[in-house]
């Protein structure tokens, strides 16, 4: 090795400088396109009135107000079902459908990955091909399944569906495969652990990358849930809904609509900023093998 | 452990018939059927339940209120001999997913790509900036705010301004915007799995890998990304198409919420439109269940046709 062009003992990779140039433009250009309307929402939001419904346009705000978001708020402490119902709503589906989801499906990946048993590859070559199609696809006969086991109009058909998401398995199978090594369970069942011990003394603690990756996947879902066509009552919809009916109101509404659209989309992109490594950690095992 | 169970199958294998070593083996690890019993239950009920009652539905002609009859093909043949809508449908979805998904597709690994070099700090940031609209819900109608069809709308009124246009243009109630104004909004929001997926691919690639390249001769990033790093993420590829495929058919609400249901003319009028417009409004299940199989083979069927193309990629 010590006949390379080496700087610091790193073998200097071929790079030009026109080609970083040019990535460097591209990537700016790419850039303007996804960054500019998601400021350009925030400018809207900080908008007086006047300044929203003014001609010409401006891209940015020119006397920042705080005016929306309380406007915002007023119209949600005078709606018909008080405004912390649909907020319980929200988070209550959203924390039994993630927690539930990430016992149900880690429990089974583990299985999958680590045991070698009768019907196990068939089963989760069936979990893979289903991620070939979106759900809505089959929305009209979930529907008559549901309302067979009279869960229409209730938390569970919210929440129930979402303990079996198939992306959720698929990722933390794919990651325990990689990440959890046999030899270390070998010697937990030595021990004399059972298979129900060894998955969660032992391979649980070593996945949690995983974990927080199946949790913000679940929960981003399930708050981005807007009107459910399994949910008919007004009191058992939720917060994303709600927020979308008070500011659906046209020009008058047009600046609480802003502040609504900066807070739903604020929590999501929080919620990344805290797990980004994590996630991408969970997604260097995400590779699919055949 | 694992010797006793080896010398167990290799006994098992000469003395009974595969059956009944299947039947041991089972019996052997009836823990593990119980452990996945729960997941497997729900993912049966609502995963695969409700695709193949699609399949029987769609041969009756259900309504939700009486007994279904069995009409054999009836639906099918009315689907694509007597349906124009559908028609107009499949051709959109052909287009729109046509576009979406390999843009969607290329743009993801490109991005990934372009920022793989960076130092970590800002590659996060710049990871963020990509990623966020496809996570913040609704925030793409603010695509219906700088396109709005008056003179507020940034875009109309910034036209107006260079003496471009005379009078406003109603962008998501003219055809000839609708579909491409739809792609695009749809392209904003799809950096989602699959950019994750890569930018972890890459990331992973190891390193020594483009040492040893440099060495034998790779003399651009070119080669270096066509003989070193696409094939060995390949994996993240196969993962990246299926997440951008089954994407790429399920933007309908972006146009419905841009452009009301339906689009002018039925100019954006998908199959997955139709889907909901006689199975959620109409409540002509049978009908129904019928575009639903159809859109189930489309994309099963294009992901398998995906799979065979990627999996020659750098053999």
């Amino acid at each position: 090795m010590a006949k390379l062009r080496t700087r610091n003992h790193k073998v200097v990779l071929a790079r030009s400088a026109g080609g970083d140039a040019g990535i460097t433009v591209m990537l700016t250009l790419l850039g303007a396109f996804m960054f500019l309307p998601m400021i350009y929402v925030v400018m809207q939001s900080l908008k007086p009135l006047d300044e929203l419904w003014m001609y010409p346009p401006k891209f940015y705000v020119m006397n920042p107000t705080f005016a929306n978001f309380k406007s915002l708020f007023s119209l949600m402490n005078i709606s018909w079902v008080p405004f912390s119902r649909y907020i319980f709503n929200t988070v209550f589906t959203s924390v039994m459908g993630t927690f539930g989801h990430l016992f149900i499906a880690s429990l089974a990946a583990y299985t999958l990955a680590k045991i070698k048993f009768p019907g196990g590859k068939f089963m989760f070559k069936t979990i893979q091909t289903s991620l070939m199609f979106h759900s809505t696809v089959t929305g009209v006969t979930s529907f008559i399944i549901l309302s067979a086991f009279g869960w229409i109009d209730t938390y569970l058909a919210i929440i129930v569906p979402a303990w079996g998401s198939t992306l959720g398995l698929y990722l933390m199978k794919q990651f325990m495969d990689s990440h959890v090594h046999d030899t270390v369970l070998e010697s937990s069942r030595l021990d004399g652990a059972g298979e129900l011990r060894t998955y969660w003394i032992i391979a649980m603690p070593m996945v949690k990358p995983a974990w927080l990756t199946l949790i913000v996947y679940s929960f981003q879902g399930l708050w981005n849930a807007g009107a459910s066509t399994y949910i008919h009552s007004e009191q058992l919809k939720s917060f994303n809904y709600a927020i979308g009916q008070i500011t659906a109101g046209g020009i008058k509404r047009a600046g609480a609509s802003a502040a609504s659209t900066v807070i739903m989309m604020l929590v999501p992109i929080m919620v990344f900023i805290f797990s980004q490594s994590n996630i991408v950690e969970t997604m260097g095992s995400s590779g699919m093998k055949d | 452990m694992s010797n006793r169970t080896a010398e167990k199958k290799a006994v098992a294998r000469k003395d009974i018939t595969m059956a009944q070593w299947i039947w041991k083996e089972m019996k052997r690890n009836w823990i593990a059927y119980v452990m996945v019993a729960p997941y497997m239950l729900i993912f049966t009920i609502f995963t695969i339940a409700p695709v193949i009652l699609s399949v029987v539905i769609s041969f009756t002609n259900f309504n939700m209120l009486e007994m279904p009859d069995f009409v054999f093909l009836d639906n099918y043949i009315m689907l694509f001999f007597d349906d124009e809508i559908f028609l107009t449908a499949c051709t959109n979805t052909f287009i729109f997913a046509g576009i979406v998904g390999p843009a969607s597709y290329l743009l993801s690994f490109l991005v990934a790509w372009f920022i793989n070099e960076l130092p970590p700090k800002i590659r996060a940031l710049v990871t963020l900036i990509f990623y966020a609209p496809s996570i913040s819900g609704q925030v793409y109608l603010i695509w219906g705010t700088l396109f709005s069809s008056d003179s507020y709308g940034w875009v109309n009124a910034t036209l107006l301004n260079l003496g471009l246009i005379n009078e406003e243009i109603a962008f998501f109630k003219t055809e000839q915007y609708v579909m491409p104004l739809c792609i695009v909004v749809s392209l904003w929001t799809s950096l989602g799995t699959s950019f994750l997926s890569f930018i972890a691919g890459l990331q992973g690639v190891d390193r020594s890998l483009y040492e040893a390249g440099a060495v034998d001769g790779v003399k651009n990033r070119w080669q270096e990304l066509y003989y070193i790093t696409l094939p060995s993420m390949k994996p993240q590829l196969m993962f990246g198409a299926v997440m951008a495929i089954t994407g790429a058919f399920g933007y309908g609400g972006i146009v419905t919420a841009l452009c009301g249901f339906p689009s002018v003319n039925y100019c954006a009028h998908t199959i997955m439109h139709h889907l909901e417009d006689y199975g959620g409004s109409r409540y002509e299940v049978g009908y129904s269940s019928a575009i639903a199989v159809v859109l189930f083979a489309i994309m099963v069927g294009a992901n398998g046709l995906v799979k065979k193309i990627l999996s020659k990629v750098g053999t």
